[in-house]
């Protein structure tokens, strides 16, 4: 990779200074995804924002009928957090799945809401369970937030603080994984919940995560696999590669779907 | 040049290293530790995994800045000071679980990590999906698979010895 | 004393010595060396598939930090290009077309990933920071990336002298008897397949460390080599003009070869030219998407099979038409893969009485392809044993009965084939019977009407395979257009106190060599397994050896070990003899112990090597002291591992996701000397038969990028995509070597893909399929099943 400035700031104050002052910085927490690219020399930052240091990101609290996790929540961490397993056992599954463990062990959930690969697996979740993202000047919905491939509502420099996701009654998620990258191929989240009935689908979508909502009007008038059985979604909208063809995920969507309800009892 | 001060099997250093520098080539080109190794670029074949404060974690994905004041294990400081190996070595070795040993590292790194997270224990499947993060172009993992089952009977106390049965 | 424990001879699963160094992170890959003022190369490799080079600008590269010189084609002109190890003559006689290889590209490039620059430079990072500073003007052509483009008429050439893109237009068999066994055909079945192109990816990229010493003159090369003497016969007397004495070539620990490192390659010549420039050691390790597009990759076949039967079933005869992938050069053996170690086995385990094949090796703007495990004869099998069970199904016979009707005879042996070979032994009907109990054959349909029930698709699929290994007879390959002898070599050093260090030519990359050798010599001379060391992959220690591929090393290694202990024993017996005052006739040897015979007066091995090395009380005007011999083995055939694998899959037919359920492998690979080792060495074989099967393809796109150019996109088998794997043997010795083995290194990966396949044809046979082609993909599945129930809803 190219050589940069490598900075460690102790405090979210701190860390927004340092990139208010460098257009060209990137902020890094686990890296998963910011390392790769930077090995590959796909990215040339001038310096490096670590936002490790910084304990106010840390921790996972439930908060009335809401949970929120720190953005600097590890993976493994979503995956066994007791307040998780037992409010929105369906994410902590999910986070279970991610990657594989050592990427469990290093990334984070405000790490890959912020990038918003659209194989990643959060941002499907945060859509279908109606999740707020919390940066450190504003919050935003996660429908405003997601805004397509590797696209997100962050200005430059602008942290991920934290996430607040209502408890949801019902949530499932079911994914089939890419045989050779092991990221979502198509990977869809469904959730009963305060903020409705929603159903977030990654991996698939030509244009990055997004919701399903033949779907969810489906589901919400009948909550079950069958329900979403008949839903064909558009090939136009899904991605298509050597791994397969975008009607093979349109396909995939469904099944997923199905089996993300059937999951979520 | 940065500097980065970091506990590695036990011994603590203070290394100068680029900011771009990758733990794995501090391990490697600064402090010689070449039995962590590099088997890909795209964070996929597991041979750099290492441990960090317990956790397996990959050596090349994680800057060497980012360790400071880490606690490093590396296949080097798995056997005792006299030499025993741990329980996962001696099961990798009397289930045939290696052969060209270049993935070796990692695979067994990856297994502690595997073993020390499901203190239950773990079913074949569980295995297999555990070694996600580690490839093997040798073995099939048909040897790896039953070396960390029986590791982890003996690492959790189900099982008094490594030994295969008679064959 | 040495005393040896009967547990670590012959047929003994003895523990490997060689683990605990990897065990302990203490191997020595060639990455892991470091020499004395070394410097790093960086290899800048085409963008392009094909393109005229106009200039390169190097100016600001050498001005970059760091860096000690930049070279290019011109600065290397004048140096050899990478030879080709094998000549095959066409048709009519004339050599195929055989163009320059060269180390850097001369004026143009061929592949993606063709080296055109080097940099070397203090550190890896510098190196590669001063590589993007080169300025290349390229040209861009159109490109041959596939057989299909590179043979349309007016197709762009990736050579001017190989007219059409053809490399070769081979043939062998009787045309003339192969009509007239169609011409009294009862039934004729045809199938077409694709043999999918792979990455060998061994886990431990390539890497070199070139070194100049100015004083002496002398090289030295540390390379990842499953050979080293071939690569410094082939560097030294070809590419840069070394003498055998000046260059010494060491392959340490090698992580993995899988064929992928028999090969000479061009990084191996430019470091050690270079390291004589700047007058460092210099390294240069491949970054795994630099292997993609720089270590040969494997298969890449098109074939067209017709089966000629009879009204009984029985194979009048067989005519096959393929085109073979050679990528954009001759890589070290590529031409003998699909000719001699292909067409040669098409009549696998069947008494076909005639066999005609014709081959076209087509040049194409992609990686160089060679031999990846098995070579050859993987894509036989694949052919032959899919086409059996095409054949049976067409023709209404059960396809395990349909095998065993054409199946060699158990007393045909020997058993002269019509395409060349002659088969020593093996006994076809024990390996199939044996896998059919073991895989519960016949309590399949109540498996698979159990998956139904769950709506999982069931399948189950065979093959009865054979391979010819343990290469090679040098006067017959040779005949054949081999440039190179294949013999092995084995020194036997037989220390003063009894200890031995073994010298073999061939060379461990995951074979387990330092045990299984050394129980030859423990079972053979009494020698205690740690008493025994074995010294491989260095051509300052080793005479000239041909090293490890093709299943050979035991077969021709052990065997030049076994010619070499012969020559110890005849000499012990008669120092023997004189410090026992009896006649050398009767002293007799066994496992350490010389007795003269119907006494009880014994020396050991011990008291001998003594005398031998101590020679107070010896007949030294008649014996020369020192224990040590050397033995040259040339085999007088190939050997035939054969057998009968069986695979098990399960198809969830929403996903088109096929998981493996079980997979037994039944295989005669003559005597077994390490059961652990031959059940391990089978495992892994059958894991990359399965990678080929369901997950592995190298994919070219039409401009001749590599799409699946690495492991996000080329699917590597994981701990989860495989099954477990259950090995037996049943063991027919090989006739012709002292050891009676047969090599197991290759069986895995030749006998698999097929069976796997048919599984999956099997599991999807209500849905009209007669074939799919590798690999079989979640997505592939997923049109046909889908396709199948658009059909049933039509």
């Amino acid at each position: 990779m190219y050589d940069f400035a490598y900075h460690k700031p102790s405090s979210v104050a701190d860390a927004v200074k340092l990139l208010a002052a460098d257009p060209d910085a990137r902020a890094i927490s686990g890296g998963m995804t910011l390392l790769p690219a930077l090995k590959l020399r796909l990215n040339k930052p001038t310096a490096v924002v670590d936002l490790s240091g910084i304990a106010e990101l840390r921790g996972v609290k439930r908060e009335g009928g809401t949970i929120v996790v720190g953005a600097l929540t590890k993976h493994y961490e979503v995956a066994t957090s007791a307040e998780i397993k037992a409010a929105i056992p369906a994410l902590a599954w999910m986070a279970s799945t991610i990657g594989d463990t050592q990427v469990r062990n290093r990334g984070t959930m405000g790490g890959s809401v912020a990038n918003n690969d659209p194989s990643a697996d959060y941002p499907a979740a945060l859509l279908a369970l109606g999740a707020t993202i919390q940066t450190d000047k504003r919050k935003i919905g996660a429908d405003d937030f997601f805004q397509g491939m590797f696209a997100t509502a962050l200005d430059t420099g602008e942290i991920v603080t934290a996430i607040h996701i209502p408890v949801p009654e019902k949530a499932g998620y079911a994914k089939m994984k890419n045989p050779a990258s092991r990221y979502s191929m198509a990977g869809v989240f469904v959730a009963r919940g305060p903020a409705g009935v929603r159903v977030g689908v990654n991996g698939a979508g030509a244009n990055g995560a997004f919701r399903a909502t033949a779907m969810e009007a489906a589901l919400a008038a009948n909550w079950s696999p069958d329900a979403v059985a008949s839903i064909k979604m558009d090939p136009a909208m899904m991605n298509g590669d050597i791994h397969g063809s975008a009607e093979y995920r349109a396909h995939l969507v469904t099944v997923m779907a199905k089996r993300a309800v059937a999951n979520a009892g | 040049m940065p500097q980065v001060t970091l506990t590695v099997n036990g011994t603590k250093h203070t290394v100068e290293v680029e900011a771009r520098t990758l733990l794995v080539e501090l391990l490697r080109e600064k402090l010689r530790l070449t039995g962590t190794h590099v088997g890909c670029d795209t964070s996929q074949c597991g041979a750099c995994v290492v441990h960090m404060g317990g956790d397996s974690i990959k050596a090349c994905t994680i800057l060497a800045v980012q360790c400071e004041g880490a606690d490093i294990t590396t296949i080097e400081g798995l056997a005792k000071p006299d030499g025993t190996l741990h329980p996962m070595q001696e099961a990798f070795r009397e289930y045939h679980a290696l052969q060209c040993g270049f993935c070796t590292p990692g695979m067994v790194m990856s297994a502690i990590d595997l073993v020390n997270k499901h203190p239950g224990g773990l079913s074949e499947q569980e295995i297999r999906e555990g070694l996600e993060g580690n490839l093997c172009r040798c073995t099939g993992y048909h040897n790896i698979v039953k070396a960390i089952a029986a590791a982890a009977d003996v690492m959790q106390g189900r099982r008094s010895e490594l030994a295969r049965a008679a064959e | 004393m040495n005393v040896v424990a009967p547990f670590e001879g012959i047929g003994a699963s003895v523990r490997r010595k060689e683990d605990l160094r990897f065990l302990s992170g203490r191997g020595q890959y060639t990455d892991d060396i470091n020499r004395p003022g070394q410097t790093h190369a960086f290899i800048l490799r085409s963008p392009h598939a094909h393109a005229e080079i106009r200039s390169i600008d190097v100016t600001a590269a050498k001005a970059m930090p760091g860096v000690l010189a930049v070279f290019t084609g011109a600065d290397m002109a004048g140096i050899g290009g990478l030879p080709c190890g094998w000549q095959i003559h066409n048709k009519d006689g004339s050599p195929m077309a055989e163009p320059k290889h060269p180390v850097l590209a001369e004026g143009k490039v061929r592949h993606v990933g063709d080296p055109v620059a080097v940099v070397v430079a203090e550190t890896k990072a510098q190196a590669r920071d001063a590589g993007e500073a080169i300025v290349v003007d390229y040209n861009p052509l159109p490109a041959a990336a596939t057989m299909d483009q590179a043979l349309k008429a007016g197709a762009p050439q990736v050579h001017e002298g190989a007219p059409g893109n053809l490399c070769y237009d081979w043939h062998i068999g009787d045309k003339a008897a192969l009509d007239a066994a169609f011409a009294k055909a009862h039934k004729v079945v045809s199938f077409e397949t694709t043999n999918n192109r792979l990455v060998p990816n061994a886990m431990e990229p390539r890497a070199a460390i070139g070194e100049f010493d100015p004083q002496s003159g002398d090289y030295t090369l540390y390379t990842t080599s499953q050979n080293p003497h071939v690569i410094r016969l082939l560097m030294g007397a070809f590419v840069l003009n070394i003498p055998e004495a000046k260059l010494r070539v060491v392959a340490p620990d090698v992580g993995g070869g899988f064929g992928s490192k028999i090969y000479h390659y061009a990084e191996e010549a430019i470091v050690t030219w270079a390291s004589a420039r700047v007058k460092r050691p210099i390294k240069w390790t491949a970054e795994r998407t630099e292997s993609f597009m720089s270590d040969a990759h494997g298969r890449d076949h098109v074939s067209r099979a017709e089966l000629a039967l009879d009204a009984d079933g029985k194979i009048l005869g067989l005519k096959v038409h393929t085109l073979a992938n050679m990528g954009a050069y001759l890589s070290t053996f590529a031409p003998c893969v699909p000719t001699y170690l292909y067409a040669t086995l098409l009549a696998g385990v069947y008494t076909t009485p005639v066999i005609y094949a014709e081959v076209k090796a087509v040049f194409t703007n992609t990686v160089p392809v060679d031999a990846y495990r098995g070579a050859g004869r993987p894509e036989a099998t694949y052919l032959l044993e899919r086409l059996m069970d095409v054949a049976a199904a067409e023709i209404g016979m059960d396809r395990v009965e349909f095998r065993r009707k054409n199946f060699i005879p158990v007393d045909a042996f020997p058993y002269q084939t019509p395409v060349a070979l002659q088969y020593d032994s093996g006994n076809y009907f024990a390996t199939l019977d044996a896998a059919l109990q073991a895989a519960d054959w016949k309590g399949f349909e109540a498996r698979r009407a159990a998956a139904k029930a769950k709506g999982k698709l069931r399948g189950i699929g065979i093959s009865t395979y054979l391979e010819a290994c343990g290469i090679a007879p040098s006067a017959v390959v040779g005949s054949l257009g081999a440039r190179a002898g294949l013999y092995e070599v084995g020194t036997i050093r037989v220390h003063p106190t009894g200890s031995v260090t073994v010298l073999t030519g061939t060379h461990s990359h995951g074979q387990g060599h330092e045990t299984t050798l050394a129980q030859l010599v423990a079972d053979r001379l009494g020698v205690p397994l740690a008493n025994i060391d074995i010294v491989h992959g260095d051509t300052a220690k080793v005479p000239f050896g041909m090293g490890t591929y093709g299943s050979r090393s035991l077969a021709v290694g052990g065997s030049a070990m076994f010619k070499a202990m012969d020559k110890i024993i005849a000499k012990g017996k008669r120092i023997a003899a004189h410090l026992m005052e009896a006649s050398v006739e009767d002293v007799e040897f066994d496992r350490g112990t010389f007795r003269v015979a119907g006494t009880d007066k014994t020396k050991s091995l011990t008291d001998i090597s003594l005398a031998a090395y101590v020679p107070h009380n010896y007949p030294i005007e008649e014996i020369e002291p020192g224990l040590e011999e050397t033995a040259f083995y040339d085999p007088k055939n190939f050997t035939y591992p054969g057998g009968c694998h069986i695979a098990e899959v399960e198809i969830d037919p929403d996903t088109g996701k096929v998981s493996m359920v079980n997979f037994t492998a039944v295989d005669d690979v003559g005597r077994v000397i390490n059961p652990m080792i031959v059940e391990g060495q089978v495992q892994g074989g059958v894991a990359q038969g399965i990678g080929q099967a369901l997950l592995e393809s190298a994919i070219y796109d039409a401009q001749g990028q590599l799409i699946s150019g690495s492991m996000m996109d080329y699917t590597m088998p994981r701990a989860d995509d495989l099954a477990p794997v259950s090995v037996a043997t049943h063991t027919t010795l090989c006739t012709h070597n002292p050891l009676g083995v047969k090599g197991c290194g290759e069986v895995g990966a030749i006998g698999s893909p097929p069976a796997v396949i048919n599984a999956v044809v099997d599991a999807l046979k209500d849905y009209g399929v007669r074939h799919i082609e590798m690999p079989a993909t979640p997505a592939k599945i997923w049109n046909i099943v889908n396709g199948g129930r658009k059909m049933a809803a039509e």
